[in-house]
């Protein structure tokens, strides 16, 4: 019963997300667009959870754990990308310039 | 079932809201904590779909471990203060509400197409709680749930290495 | 133990082809090893004939009513068409190869002779050899395919012997012009083939002919094109107009080359082609009447311009084409028998006609070589009262020149006479084969007058070789004079083969040839007895008013060396020029296929169109891609992320659809 707008949310907010990642040069605050992006699926996901049983909320659980890991190494890598180029802004960063 | 109907519209709307903000925000900080927001709307949501394992992993791992997280991190490399703005020109603004909306359009029509299986009105009440949320994670999907214990100490090492100042 | 018939008729052409892969060794190996070369090259000849002899005796034994096929192998099964490489023996094809390896034979020891000073002389027996293996095919094949590869081969060995000596310019266009021309030719055969093939399902001899009374109807227009494109080939291969033009310019190569191959073999194809579709002809008036038009014409056409000219070759290549013509009006009246009688008979005379010159033109050769003279050793104005120097080729080249004038009882008379008789006959039905019997009448007037006028000015009279050549001058050694008398003898006696019953002979050849010949156009009507010797009487007496005309009106005493010799005016000049026909054919064909070729086709087409847009605008297109694609690599995750959702959007917006 929820289903419907339930889903209806999860699509907007991973507009929401992706919008952010387009919109910010701020490399971790594009991170973080990224993170709500993940959230919008975790949403989906439960929202069928409700009908369709279980497994929807042990994929969420993976999801999150996965998510934990990303983050913590993403993190590491802006880290070391700001120790190069005292910048994390995404313009600055063209290393891969070819 | 209107009660329930009118408590999700408004944590919804204040997912929205929220995650607009946290997008628009010029400081770091300010988006971090926005996003914080977001993820506790969202954990209400969960409860409301019965899914309350669920919810309060979300309160406990995403918005306390990993926002944290990331709240360190902005802390460390001293990005807190509100600098100029950080959004792109009007290209990519425009480029970017173009692709955004596109690609909203194209995931609501896929909800139409979706077929909103006719199951249980209302499932077992405990189907949220954690007996019912563990027990298919220590039988089927045992594998998948050791595998993840090995990704993350991979992801602890990884971290580790990267961040260090000298190997 | 008792084999099928004729098992081992493969090798008779297998035979030259083991000489061409010898010989070709040899020459790329050991071209010095002359002796081997020779007994190899003409070794393989004799055994060919014998082996010819032998196949043809074992069928003369069996008289079988429809040809006897051996099969090989499966060489083209290609869903309904069906050719499989297979060799038939019939009396035509009997005939045929008695007369390619006999007369070859004589040919390649003449050759040994006259050839044998030359540096190339492995070379020469190797595409000799090669060309009688490619004849024999022709002639033995029991489809169309095979015939054509033989037609193919043999034109490729004319190419290879005319241009024999390709280092001089002028040998090598021939060569070219000769291959070229044959191609038009071939086209036409091959349109035939398909027709053929189109509406009978089959290629082969002894499917095709049986069926073609009821596939075809007769007289419509399908027989009359097939019959037509047929003859097309013809006139390439056995140089009929228009595509006579090519066996003039082929005398550029070695004299036995132009005896064998343009005189004795190759150019009758045509002539067996026809009669071997002797089945497609009779359907067809129209075809057939075109053939013996086109041949009367030539006759009388080719003659005329042998009148003028002084080369001996050319007057004896222009002879050829003439009595080719009288060949194809021949077999155009449906007298195939008479046909191929002829073609016997003028394979006797003619080759011995041009091997007789080439001892001329060897004497010829030496006295300037001797002298350091720079002549024209061909040139009838330079010779001359050869006879008192060569008198047994002087005997035997009088014996032909009767022959081919036709006088009794020399072979020529007999065939030739036979030739206007049928034509006279078909006259009483449809009046332009009376036509064509004048035509023949007049052309043979005019054989008897060149071919005096030949023998006048090249062995009687004053010589006019120059003083110090004609100390050179002598006989040709015995290896070259004895195929000279063979070819004689069988000249004089060839007559035998075919005597009508006019003369109270058997018509031997012609009962020979009956089961191959059975469907052959019947006269319209009978020729009563006197009108038979009347029209024998008005041929010999044609003949003699040749002769005894060229002896009254021609004055070779005022003629002058070739060096010194007036131009020609008049008349003269433009037989002399060939009625300027290859300068017709250059104008309206040649240079407007130069012209399209270089400014068309060249020009536009390969220059602009192909290098320029397909080649070089490919490598433009690929560089601009490339320059765009290279401005998607910024280096900027930005720009990435961008390119990444736009990648996304279209796989949902797939998923979507």
């Amino acid at each position: 019963m929820l289903l419907g707008p339930a889903l209806a949310v999860s699509g907007v907010l991973f507009a929401v997300g992706v919008l952010g990642v387009l919109l910010r040069r701020n490399a971790i605050v594009i991170f973080m667009c990224v993170e709500l992006m993940l959230n919008a699926a975790n949403l989906a996901f439960v929202a069928f959870a409700q009908q369709l049983g279980v497994a929807g909320q042990i994929f969420v659980f993976f999801v999150m754990a996965v998510a934990a890991a990303e983050a913590a190494v993403g993190l590491a890598i802006i880290l070391a990308v700001y120790r190069h180029r005292q910048t994390v802004d995404l313009q600055n960063i063209n290393l891969l310039k070819g | 079932m209107d009660g329930t109907l009118v408590i999700f519209w408004a944590f919804a709307a204040l997912a929205v809201m929220s995650a607009l903000a946290c997008i628009t925000r010029r400081s770091a900080v300010a988006s971090a904590l926005w996003l914080v927001v977001t993820l506790f709307s969202l954990a209400a949501l969960f409860v409301l779909l019965d899914a309350q394992f669920i919810a309060v992993l979300q309160v406990l791992v995403y918005a306390g471990a990993i926002m944290v997280l990331f709240l360190f991190v902005i802390m460390l490399l001293n990005l807190g203060r509100a600098g100029p703005t950080d959004l792109k020109g009007p290209l990519g603004l425009g480029v970017g509400v173009l692709l955004a909306g596109l690609l909203l359009v194209q995931l609501l029509v896929l909800r139409q197409a979706s077929p909103v299986a006719g199951g249980p009105a209302r499932p077992a009440l405990e189907q949220g709680m954690i007996p019912s949320v563990a027990r298919p994670l220590f039988t089927a999907y045992l594998v998948p749930f050791e595998i993840t214990s090995v990704l993350l100490l991979a992801a602890i090492v990884g971290a580790v290495v990267l961040a260090k100042r000298k190997l | 133990m008792p084999l099928p018939p004729l098992t081992l008729l493969w090798v008779v052409p297998a035979l030259p082809l083991a000489g061409f892969v010898v010989n070709g060794a040899l020459a790329l190996a050991a071209p010095g090893a002359k002796r081997a070369v020779s007994l190899v090259g003409v070794g393989v000849l004799v055994l060919a004939f014998a082996a010819a002899a032998l196949a043809v005796l074992e069928l003369a034994q069996l008289h079988p009513s429809a040809p006897l096929v051996v099969g090989y192998w499966d060489w083209l099964p290609v869903g309904d068409l069906q050719v499989a490489f297979a060799l038939q023996l019939d009396q035509l094809s009997a005939v045929m190869i008695l007369v390619v390896t006999g007369v070859g034979a004589l040919i390649h020891v003449f050759s040994a002779g006259y050839m044998h000073d030359d540096p190339g002389y492995a070379r020469y027996f190797a595409y000799l050899n090669l060309f009688v293996f490619f004849m024999l095919t022709l002639v033995l094949g029991a489809s169309f395919p095979v015939m054509f590869v033989g037609w193919e081969g043999v034109g490729l060995c004319s190419y290879l012997l005319i241009g024999f000596w390709f280092t001089e310019q002028i040998n090598a266009d021939a060569g070219k012009k000769a291959f070229i021309v044959n191609r038009i030719g071939d086209f036409g055969f091959l349109v035939a083939m398909l027709l053929i093939f189109w509406y009978t399902g089959s290629l082969d001899f002894g499917t095709v002919f049986p069926k073609a009374a009821t596939t075809f109807g007769a007289g419509g227009p399908v027989i009359t094109a097939i019959t037509l494109f047929l003859f097309l080939g013809c006139t390439g291969k056995s140089a009929q107009i228009p595509l006579y033009i090519w066996l003039p310019d082929a005398m550029q190569g070695p004299t036995p080359v132009s005896a064998l191959i343009h005189a004795a073999t190759m150019v009758t194809a045509g002539v067996y082609l026809v009669v071997r579709c002797g089945a497609l002809f009779v359907l067809s008036p129209v075809g057939s009447a075109t053939v013996a038009g086109v041949g009367a014409l030539t006759a009388l056409f080719a003659a005329t311009i042998a009148l003028k000219q002084w080369d001996i070759k050319r007057v004896l290549a222009y002879s050829t084409v003439s009595q080719l013509g009288y060949m194809f009006l021949g077999v155009g009246t449906g007298a195939y028998a008479a046909g191929i009688f002829h073609l016997t008979t003028h394979a006797f005379f003619k080759a011995l006609l041009f091997l007789g010159s080439g001892s001329v033109i060897h004497a010829m050769h030496r006295a300037y070589h001797a002298t350091h003279a720079h002549e024209d050793a061909q040139d009838m104005r330079n010779m001359g009262g050869l006879a008192r120097y060569m008198p047994w080729t002087a005997t035997l080249m009088w014996i032909a020149t009767l022959a081919i004038a036709g006088i009794p009882p020399l072979a020529g008379f007999f065939s030739k006479d036979e030739i206007l008789g049928a034509a006279f006959a078909q006259g009483a039905g449809r009046p332009v084969w009376y036509v064509f019997w004048g035509m023949g009448l007049a052309a043979a007037l005019l054989t008897a007058f060149y071919m005096t006028r030949l023998m006048l000015y090249t062995f009687h009279g004053r010589n006019r070789t120059g003083d110090r050549e004609r100390e050179q001058l002598h006989e040709a050694p015995p290896l070259m004079t004895a195929p000279l008398v063979v070819l004689g003898i069988l000249t004089v006696l060839g007559g035998a083969l075919n005597i009508p019953p006019l003369f109270g002979g058997g018509a031997r050849l012609a009962h020979w040839l009956a089961p191959v010949t059975a469907a052959a156009l019947a006269p319209t009507a009978e020729a009563s007895p006197a009108t038979e010797w009347a029209l024998v009487a008005a041929a010999v007496l044609v003949a003699a008013l040749g002769i005894v005309g060229a002896f009254r009106l021609l004055k070779p005493e005022t003629l002058a060396p070739a060096r010194l010799a007036p131009p020609e005016r008049g008349l003269g000049r433009l037989l002399w020029k060939k009625w300027y026909v290859d300068e017709l054919y250059d104008a309206i064909l040649v240079r407007p296929v130069l012209w399209l070729s270089r400014e068309v086709l060249w020009k536009v087409v390969d220059m602009r169109l192909v290098d320029g847009l397909l080649v070089n605008g490919t490598a433009a297109a690929s560089r601009a891609l490339g320059w765009v694609g290279s401005r998607l690599q910024t280096g900027e995750v930005g720009v990435y992320v961008v390119l990444f959702v736009v990648g996304v959007l279209a796989v949902v917006g797939a998923v979507v659809r």
